[in-house]
């Protein structure tokens, strides 16, 4: 039954990449080969589950599962609210031996009321893990019956984190919603430019680094998913009149629903650059005009673009000596393998190589494409090797997630996190601005001097040593 | 005296305090020079306590998973865990290479002692001079620190025989509450009497926060592997932590060397049962510079105890660490009307609590509310919701501490930590009192309970709220 719903998740039918195979590469699916024992990293489907659905502020999010499933997770990430908390809350079953032994069923059906008489949420979802799924437990009974005597959506989230990757968790949760959301709500007025979001998370409030520019537009966000999203927003998405797919990786399958079902056009984009930035307002517009909007929307798209342009530029002027021809590695993952490349170019930096291990072909092509002749593509660094790289001073700053940071730390160079654990916004003209910022702060820092410089007891010290640090790295004075 | 409590009732845990024992388990085989856990199941259990452990100490943390998929988890995962082992001996070279299983592979019942048997014996010399580990965590059971226990309980076995004794040698099982401040104390305390120690685990040398020479895939420091094997030549065995007495008793009954279980070592008479076992170890009076210790102790009490007596302190920390800390809050004179803790240790019915449960953060501010309110929550960084709808301050003590930096360097164990301990609870109570101004400041006088959402004024305790790493 679980191999049922997962092969169609691995066979994406609007995925350019998945349309460009032979049948049989096809029929294979965009499944990588399993994760080597031993040698994996990165996190399980129910982990992938929770990211992607957890942002809906006003759910309650109860883990169905041992204490390492919830208690070692919950509230980790930096999806903002400006309402409602319950989803920070921690809520699990935590399930013990006796579970073990009798099954959960009954203590989740427990958990699930108690859930609902404490907190009164408008929705409940309920996340299956390992050891439930391996004992048998019926989630989607008892969610079923749960929904009928609570008068609530109680959604069952099947992602057992055994099935497979976090990616795979991300697209799971995007067909529940598909499957059990999405259409189930209707809004009460509806306007000829509402449109959705999917898959844009409100990581450190970068929703709210947009909503402005739609606002100004006339433009009604009707649903974000999730970021920031109430279930009622969520559940309405349908009425939606355009879509953009924010990380396509992540949830192609909602905009895939959406079209299908309900017939509504959608997009892939991204908010991250000021070029990417305008032309996501593009594809609104272009899409909502077709779609019967007033077709005076295209020009004040343009106009606003002209204006937002102008400013970023102006207001980046103070900044463009500082990072003028600072050479960038980057080890992210996804079209952001291509979209911060094209990005920090902007801003005159060199980006000496990007890393395509977890992208499309499309994206590495992409990236090829932008770095030319100066920046290499790479596959998996392992670790020791970046180490080096970073040491010997091939570049002067990293941009990655949290996994990789502590080799340039290590390595005592700057470092910037610019993945989902990222402490700074950085969506729309807004946050260029903000990640310029961040990253002129993080090269100029007084620490890395401070820190490269030689000890007392090493040959070239003396009592006024001045480090004369120009941002550069030269790999002179270590230990 | 008091009764534990267990929410039988309750089946929805809200706001958990408990982490899992594999990460326990985990992060007790980071305290061995070149170490390497290896977590036996699905990817997630490793990535959850990798990222913890990554924002608690602000470290790489080294860590790997079996990657179990439905097949294994269908037919077995013991070919995963080979295949694993393989490759980590062959890439990373780990001198200790610990396994721990996970609720998974609990609820399989595999019987990973016989696979583990059956890869050493396949895997001969391609396992090189890696030592394998089991560390069997009962998933089920407890939290952190019931994992890391099992974990020390693994090593032991894998590695302890008996050994020539040497003579002023003393093997300290370090309990999973200590920090590495804590760990660095008690050793220059040790030496302070012109013995010598191997700290297991020693995340001293580990997980310190230092830079080293070149990256490594393993653990940075910790116990050498030549300590390991000479667990059996000490004069002494001393644990410290009740949860060690387990990992204390087998390693006597391997190596003959007798063992001492200290509860705790924070608050006076702990410190000082402490020198007078290490005095009678070494056959010498305590230096003088203990001596001194223990006066600034005494003076630290007496000083602190005016902000402190009669003060309502509520507690939310593992069974070791909650024991450490009533002790301390109770001899400077608070009250704490309510704890939780994670598990039902044997030996906490006897701490000065008022009310002891077994449960989670929520029950800690549901308790606090029904006793009447707290000025004072001690816990780790999640228990900031609480606290804040307390309109208490928090001081963060055990894990995670996410939103601090150098909580690895706080020390409470013997004269100098409790002292530090006692001046980091009496500010934290006057740092309140000034928050909430003079009405507040008289500890007889009514405190209004705060129902529901913090106010405006009560969420300012974020800003301000005072730290135990200060």
């Amino acid at each position: 039954m679980l191999t049922d719903r997962l092969a169609p998740v691995f066979d994406e039918p609007a995925c350019a990449t998945n349309r460009a195979k032979t049948d049989a590469d096809r029929k294979a699916g965009c499944r990588t080969k399993g994760p080597a024992p031993g040698a994996a990293a990165g996190g399980c489907a129910f982990d992938g589950a929770k990211i992607a659905l957890q942002p809906i502020v006003d759910a309650a999010h109860i883990v169905h599962g041992p204490i390492a499933c919830e208690g070692n997770n919950w509230d980790n990430r930096h999806a903002a609210s400006s309402g409602p908390d319950l989803y920070r809350r921690g809520l699990t079953t935590d399930l013990g031996e006796m579970d073990v032994i009798q099954g959960g069923e009954k203590k989740l059906w427990r958990a699930i009321r108690e859930a609902v008489e404490r907190f009164d949420p408008p929705a409940v979802f309920v996340y299956q893990t390992c050891v439930p799924a391996l004992i048998g437990d019926d989630l989607h009974a008892v969610c079923q019956a749960a929904a009928e005597r609570f008068a609530r959506p109680v959604i069952p989230v099947e992602t057992p984190g055994f099935v497979g990757s976090k990616n795979l968790g991300n697209r799971l949760a995007g067909q529940t919603l598909v499957d059990h959301v999405i259409g189930t709500v209707e809004p009460e007025t509806t306007t000829p430019t509402d449109i959705a979001l999917i898959a844009e998370y409100n990581i450190q409030g970068e929703l709210w680094q947009l909503t402005p520019l739609f606002e100004r537009l006339g433009i009604r966000l009707l649903s974000c998913i999730t970021g920031d999203a109430r279930f009622r927003s969520v559940a309405q998405a349908h009425r939606a009149r355009a879509a953009m797919v924010v990380c396509s990786q992540a949830m192609l399958n909602v905009g895939r629903g959406l079209r299908e079902r309900w017939g509504i056009p959608f997009f892939e984009g991204s908010f991250h650059g000021v070029r990417a930035t305008s032309e996501a307002l593009r594809g609104f517009a272009r899409l909502l005009v077709e779609r019967g909007a007033p077709a005076d929307l295209i020009d004040r798209t343009e106009t606003l673009i002209a204006e937002e342009e102008a400013a970023v530029w102006r207001r980046f002027a103070p900044l463009r000596d500082r990072l003028a021809g600072k050479r960038v590695l980057l080890y992210t993952g996804g079209h952001k393998s291509w979209s911060i490349v094209s990005t920090l170019q902007d801003m005159g930096m060199t980006v000496i190589g990007t890393s395509v291990r977890k992208a499309t072909e499309d994206d590495a092509a992409r990236a090829r494409a932008l770095l030319g002749e100066d920046g290499q593509l790479f596959g998996a660094i392992p670790n020791a090797e970046m180490y080096r790289m970073l040491r010997d001073g091939e570049a002067d700053i990293m941009l990655s997630g949290g996994r990789s940071q502590f080799v340039a730390l290590k390595a005592r160079r700057p470092w910037l996190d610019t993945n989902q654990e990222r402490h700074h916004a950085y969506a729309g003209y807004a946050g260029f601005l903000v990640l310029a910022e961040r990253i002129a702060l993080t090269l100029d820092a007084p620490v890395w001097p401070l820190v490269n410089g030689p000890a007392p007891w090493d040959d070239g010290w003396d009592p006024d040593w001045d480090d004369g640090w120009d941002g550069t790295a030269t790999g002179e004075g270590l230990a | 005296m008091t009764t534990m409590e267990t929410r039988r009732t309750k089946a929805l845990t809200i706001d958990p305090l408990k982490v899992s024992p594999p990460l326990g388990a985990a992060l007790a085989l980071l305290g061995v020079e070149r170490g390497l856990p290896l977590l036996h199941g699905a990817q997630g259990c490793t990535a959850f306590a990798l990222v913890l452990l990554v924002r608690h100490f602000r470290e790489a943390i080294p860590l790997q998973t079996t990657a179990l998929g439905e097949i294994e988890t269908i037919l077995g995962g013991a070919d995963n865990l080979e295949a694993a082992i393989r490759t980590i001996c062959s890439k990373s070279k780990p001198a200790v290479l610990g396994v721990c299983p996970t609720a998974l592979t609990d609820t399989r019942s595999e019987d990973l002692a016989a696979d583990l048997k059956g890869i050493a014996t396949r895997l001969g010399p391609e396992l090189g001079e890696t030592l394998l580990v089991h560390a069997p965590a009962p998933d089920f059971v407890g939290g952190l620190q019931e994992g890391w226990a099992a974990a020390v309980q693994g090593i032991v076995d894998a590695a302890a025989r008996p050994r020539p004794r040497r003579s002023g040698h003393v093997v300290v099982l370090a309990g999973a509450h200590l920090t590495v401040g804590d760990l660095d104390a008690l050793r220059d305390l040790i030496e302070a009497f012109g013995l010598t120690c191997t700290l297991l685990p020693d995340l001293s040398d580990a997980l310190d926060g230092h830079i080293p020479d070149t990256w490594s895939p393993v653990s940075l420091g910790g116990t050498p592997r030549a300590a390991l094997d000479d667990l059996g030549a000490a004069e002494a065995v001393l644990a410290v932590g009740a949860h060690m007495a387990p990992a204390a008793a087998l390693l006597e009954a391997r190596t003959g060397v007798p063992a001492t279980v200290m509860d705790t070592a924070t608050g006076l008479r702990a410190a000082d049962r402490l020198v007078a076992w290490l005095s009678r170890l070494a056959g010498r009076r305590a230096p003088a510079g203990v001596r001194r210790d223990r006066s600034r102790l005494l003076d630290a009490l007496i000083d602190a105890h005016f902000a402190a007596v009669g003060q309502r302190v509520a507690v939310a920390a593992e069974p070791d660490l909650l024991r450490a800390l009533v002790t301390l809050v109770t001899d400077l004179g608070c009250r704490v009307p309510v704890a939780v803790t994670t598990t039902r240790a044997p030996g906490l019915d006897g701490l000065p609590v008022e009310r002891l449960l077994v449960g989670d953060l929520d029950d800690l501010e549901t308790a606090a509310h029904a006793a009447g309110g707290v000025d004072l929550v001690i816990g780790p960084s999640p228990a900031q919701r609480a606290a804040q709808a307390l309109g208490a301050p928090l001081l963060r003590a055990g894990f995670p501490q996410l939103d601090r930096v150098g909580s690895q360097h706080v020390v409470s164990v013997g004269y100098r930590g409790s002292r530090d301990l006692a001046f980091a609870v009496a500010n934290a109570l006057t740092d309140a009192v000034h928050r909430e101004g003079p009405a507040h400041a008289d500890p007889r006088a009514p405190v209004p309970l705060c129902q529901g959402q913090p106010s405006a004024q009560e969420s300012d305790h974020e800003a301000g709220s005072p730290s135990a790493a200060r």
